[in-house]
């Protein structure tokens, strides 16, 4: 009883895959390089040898989204690896425990964590230890352990209430094997389905934290940079604001799109509870 | 003219048929009990009647009530019907009713919402219902919540909702399924007195043919969305035609045929067992308190012997059954299995594990829905530190055991029915040949038919493995259909044991008696 | 009831000096010697030594940390070094800026994301469901900070509707204050109205699923009564989740918006400090957040209580 691949999905899958091909299409081409300067031809609207335009520098902004989406995809991909390989293992060993010290102190910690947003824990770091994209990269992750970890121990929570897993502790398993036998790939479509909205979320804390330049620092191109260059400018030259920011949008759709569709496809019970 | 009469009712869920020409009729006073498995349409029959068919519904023929075409009628006054002219009661009682509104607001609005008096007037109603259904003020004020009470008080609470207008009409759907025995009986005997201080029309709607069998003026048997046989309930059993019928009834009184050859040497012996658990605080600096599960248990089985051990929920049941199959330590007393503990220094003794299998209760949840039928069948193997070379084979002669085929172990679970899935749950159990295996409520969840031919199944396994089996339930009538001896447990201890036909024909203790006497009963027929 | 509350009380306590130590170790202990990390490498031996002095670095760090606790309980968050004035009358200075601007872009989202999660809800699967949730879906994708710019330029700069950013202060008039404040609420309220009215929505729809509405459709209620009487009070304990959820991210979000809009709030306190490498002020301006989100977080905690009379017993 699997659900049909929805248009939803198709439509964000091919988002998301423009976008990734372009990031990985930027490390061999790009229409211009994307660093070179260009003062006389600086601001110029969008035309057929500037596709996007040209910033205040008049360096090509087509050229700059394509490599800004090498660092938003990366940041936000390693952090969501970040919480995923730290609070999925987090989760199930609080539910294997659940009610007892272990369980009570991960969801404490998980709880703390929960009251410094990104942006604080951004902060505090970038206060000791300076700007850059790896500090940004850890600062989501840290915000994204709870996150999986939560998640991962609600979800097995209710399957160490199925009989399966009596059946599995009489055939004489422990909770270690138990939780990867058992528990890890039946919520193995929760995790996914939480791994790209984590990811989309990812995108936009990386954008907003680059933005506040607690992110990328130049002369790495970052969407999030980007429109903060334009910001003053952005009477003068509209563009220079808009496609930055478009960029982020359909990138952070996309994924979300995928992410219901996937949802859809993979548990057709939850589909209405997609949010 | 009858209160209800439904006319050749018809329905339809997005095309997919649902019912086909159902017709019978509900007079004031009277109780028609409709029966049938899972699948029949019963249910749905009622839902028309209340005009609360889900989404994509499509029915046709007549839904008369006083003279009125329901299926015809405006959702006004189907919403102006509801409550007041028919009510309902439906089977989950735990989560009928809100959980953050108070009883006495819940039954009052029942009131309220058809403009039938003030606020006062309708709080005074509740306290006036809640009483009538058994709920008396001292113990249960109006401001309870729903999650201070239990499943039979909640049952009750929502019966008052349903009657607090007097309707001329009730309908049950499984009222009492999902309740104990003995709080069954008294629901049952609730609505009848109802129905005759009210004198309304009752449309009593079960899988169970023992619980109307005493108490229906009318039958109505459905399969598969067609009535397939009508009659008074007077003496319907001796009349009744139909083969399903036949079948339906012959299945809910089946008792295998057992040749048991019980040995003297005892296999399980459960010596003065006790388990405690700690309960929640009450004060923060107060001592925990402790709820004892199990107190001072004691009994044996013998090689070969079938021991019912019969209980309602909450009487320790499950915390023994655990304790028997080494998921959890005892405080006191201890378990052995051919004169070897379940558990040694806090281990739990792998030897002794290889010697017992169980088999739950609910087909659906006892299988991981990601492995194959021969990974599932295969896991008790871990026992033996790694599968055999041979495993696959045993795999499939295992499935082959239960009448099911090898090839079936390439399957995933969703591909089996819930009485398939219950003989894989058994093939489970077969595989490392143990000597007990524990039936953990293991038919309960299956409709009669089904349940008739696991029991067979049981039976002829216990016959061709030599196997000993210990048989937890709640249903007293499977308890006495194939056990040899029946323990009685109640709060933690065994109230009554003897041999199974001594104990259901002369119960000593006063619980026991209780639980016989609650227990729905068919009526003896000749056979024909 | 009470016991609840106290034991609420009590993990609030708990997570305060927890946090309270996270933020004293990363700012004070993990850069080695805060004042020469403060003065930068070109500094002078003599102003690093004073610097030290004023701080207290010549103390051990248990006995710093205490020293700060108890300041902080007693209201003293310190001089701010770059500005040399107390960092509690900038805070609260601030304060008046970012309060009122979390507030109103919480009550915008709540206002927006009640009724059209409760339409999309009610009218599931028809064009109203479709256009909530194409919009919403949207409204998630956007970065605020880029709405913010958006709303500027059509809003500012080619309408002239409202002023680009800066406030004007509340002696100005309670209008001119709400004014300055409209675009960045907003622009902040945008995907949080979005989050919330999508949470609305499915939050609804399972209680709409379950037996308890059934049973009460069977007593005569009308699908509006059953709404109103049944639904939205048990739909509302996972919505207020995720309003107390999104509190956090307002007040991070208010950080970055404060910076479009140059409003001297919290947020600007923040960056300016960082870049003045002012440790005083970012610890305790954290601190304060941090503050901020727990107690919202035990506010949403006795919120569930009065809701759900199962949660007012135990636990």
């Amino acid at each position: 009883m699997k659900g049909r691949i929805s248009r939803s999905l198709w439509l964000g899958a091919a988002l998301t895959l423009a976008f990734v091909g372009a990031a990985l299409l930027s490390f061999v081409w790009t229409p211009h390089d994307f660093a070179a300067m260009d003062i006389p031809n600086k601001l110029q609207p969008p035309s057929a040898v500037h596709w996007f335009g040209t910033d205040h520098f008049g360096r090509d902004i087509f050229s700059m989204v394509m490599v800004g989406a090498r660092t938003s995809i990366a940041v936000a991909l390693v952090a969501v690896g970040i919480g995923m390989a730290l609070g999925v293992p987090l989760g199930l060993a609080a539910a294997a425990r659940s009610g007892g010290l272990l369980d009570e102190v991960i969801m404490r910690a998980n709880d703390l964590v929960f009251a410094f947003p990104a942006l604080l824990i951004a902060i505090l770091i970038t206060a000791v230890f300076g700007a850059s994209a790896v500090n940004a990269i850890i600062a989501i992750g840290i915000f994204n352990i709870p996150v999986f970890a939560r998640l991962t121990r609600g979800g097995a929570l209710s399957l160490w209430k199925r009989e399966y897993i009596l059946a599995a502790r009489v055939s004489g398993k422990g909770a270690a094997r138990i939780s990867f036998e058992h528990i890890l790939p039946n919520i193995a479509n929760l995790l996914i389905v939480q791994g790209t909205i984590q990811f989309s979320l990812g995108i936009l804390a990386e954008a907003g934290l680059s933005y506040v330049g607690l992110g990328a620092q130049p002369p790495t191109p970052s969407w999030g940079r980007m429109l903060a260059d334009a910001q003053t400018l952005i009477g003068l030259a509209p563009h220079i604001a808009i496609f930055p920011g478009l960029a982020i949008v359909f990138t952070v759709l996309g994924l979300n799109l995928m992410g219901d569709g996937l949802r859809d496809l993979l548990d057709p019970r939850l589909r209405r509870a997609r949010t | 003219m009858s209160l209800l009469a439904i006319e050749n009712l018809s329905l339809a869920i997005h095309g997919a048929p649902i019912l086909r020409d159902v017709s019978f009729t509900v007079d004031e006073g009277q109780i028609v009990g409709v029966i049938g498995e899972s699948g029949s349409g019963k249910s749905m029959t009622a839902l028309s009647v209340m005009g609360l068919l889900p989404a994509g519904a499509q029915a046709r023929g007549k839904v008369i009530f006083e003279g009125r075409d329901l299926l015809a009628a405006s959702e006004a006054e189907l919403c102006a019907l509801r409550g007041a002219g028919i009510g309902m009661v439906f089977q989950e009682p735990m989560t009928a009713l809100n959980p953050v509104q108070t009883i006495g607001a819940q039954v009052a609005e029942t009131v309220l919402i058809h403009g039938a008096g003030s606020r006062a007037e309708a709080m005074a109603r509740a306290r006036e219902v809640l009483n009538r259904v058994g709920l008396p003020a001292e113990r249960f004020p109006l401001s309870r919540y729903p999650h201070e009470l239990s499943g039979g008080q909640r049952q009750r609470v929502v019966i008052a909702m349903a009657i607090a207008l007097r309707p001329r009409l009730l309908i049950a759907d499984e009222p009492t399924t999902a309740l104990d025995v003995t709080t069954q009986a008294q629901i049952l005997r609730l609505l009848k007195r109802l129905v005759a201080e009210d004198g309304m029309g009752l449309l009593l709607i079960t899988h169970d043919l023992g619980v109307v069998a005493d108490m229906a003026d009318e039958m109505v048997i459905m399969k598969a969305g067609e009535v397939v046989e009508r009659g008074a309930g007077q003496g319907f059993f001796a009349r009744m035609q139909h083969p399903y019928t036949r079948a339906l009834f012959e299945a809910s009184s089946h008792v295998p045929e057992r040749t048991a050859q019980v040995e003297e040497r005892p296999l399980l012996e459960v010596r003065n067992v006790s388990r405690d658990y700690a309960l929640a605080r009450t004060a923060l600096f107060a001592p925990a308190r402790r709820f004892r599960a199990v107190d001072g248990v004691s009994f044996e089985i013998r090689r070969g012997e079938s021991l019912g051990l019969v209980g309602e929920s909450g009487c320790g049941k499950s915390t023994l059954t655990r304790a028997i199959l080494g998921l959890e330590e005892v405080q006191e007393g201890e378990i052995l299995i051919d004169g070897q503990p379940v558990f040694s220094g806090h281990r739990v003794n792998l030897a002794v594990r290889r010697k017992m299998q169980v088999v739950f209760q609910d087909p659906y949840g006892s299988f991981n829905p990601r492995w194959k039928v021969a990974r599932l069948v295969a896991e008790p193997f871990h026992l033996l530190g790694a599968r055999p070379p041979d495993w696959r084979e045993r795999v499939g002669a295992a499935l082959e055991s239960v009448g099911l085929e090898a090839a079936d172990m390439e399957k995933y679970i969703h591909e089996f029915s819930g009485g398939q899935r219950q003989r894989i749950a058994i093939a489970r159990a077969l595989i490392l040949r143990p000597e007990l295996i524990i039936l953990d409520e293991a038919v309960s969840a299956l409709d009669v038919s089904i349940r008739a031919q696991i029991l067979d199944l049981l039976a002829d396994l216990s016959e061709r493995f030599g196997l000993t089996y210990l048989f937890i339930s709640h249903d007293l009538s499977v308890v006495r259909a194939i056990t040899d001896r029946v323990l009685v447990m109640r709060a933690g201890r065994i109230v009554e044991e003897g041999p199974t036909d001594e104990v259901f024909a002369k119960p000593q203790h006063a619980y026991t008696k209780t639980l016989i006497e609650a227990a729905p009963e068919l009526p003896q027929v000749a056979a024909q | 009831m009470l016991r609840y509350t106290l034991k609420r009380l009590l993990s609030l306590a708990i997570s305060l000096a927890v946090a309270s130590v996270v933020i004293f170790v990363a700012i004070e202990v993990v850069p080695g010697d805060p004042a020469s990390y403060m003065l930068g490498i070109n500094a002078r031996p003599d102003t690093v030594a004073a610097l030290r002095e004023e701080l207290g670095l010549n103390m051990s760090p248990p006995e710093r940390y205490i020293a700060w606790v108890g300041g902080l309980l007693q209201g003293d968050f310190g001089t701010s070094y770059t500005y040399r004035t107390p960092v509690a009358e900038m805070i609260s200075e601030r304060l008046w800026v970012s309060l009122p601007l979390a507030l109103f872009a919480l009550a915008l989202s709540t206002l927006v994301a009640f009724p059209a999660g409760i339409i999309a809800a009610t009218r599931r699967g028809s064009k109203w469901d479709l256009g909530i949730m194409g919009v919403t879906q949207l409204g998630i994708a956007v970065p605020n900070f880029w709405f913010a710019m958006l709303m500027v330029l059509v809003f500012a700069i080619n309408l002239r509707w409202f002023s680009a950013g800066g406030f004007p202060g509340w002696d100005e008039g309670l209008f001119a204050g709400l004014k300055a404040l409209l675009l960045p609420a907003v622009s902040l309220a945008l995907p949080q109205a979005s989050i919330l009215a999508r949470v609305m929505r499915s939050a609804l729809l399972d209680t709409l699923d379950e037996d308890f509405i059934r049973t009460a459709r069977a007593k005569g209620l009308t699908r509006r009564q059953v709404l109103r009487r049944h639904a939205l009070r048990n739909a509302l304990i996972p919505v207020l989740t995720i309003i107390g959820l999104q509190f956090s991210f307002l007040l991070a979000g208010a950080i970055i918006i404060e910076n479009v809009f140059f409003l001297p709030g919290l947020g600007r306190l923040v960056f300016q400090s960082i870049s003045a490498r002012d440790l005083i002020v970012v610890e305790s301006v954290v601190m304060l957040l941090v503050f901020a989100v727990v107690v919202v977080n035990f506010a949403v905690d006795l919120a569930y209580a009065a809701i759900d009379p199962r949660l007012r017993k135990r636990r």
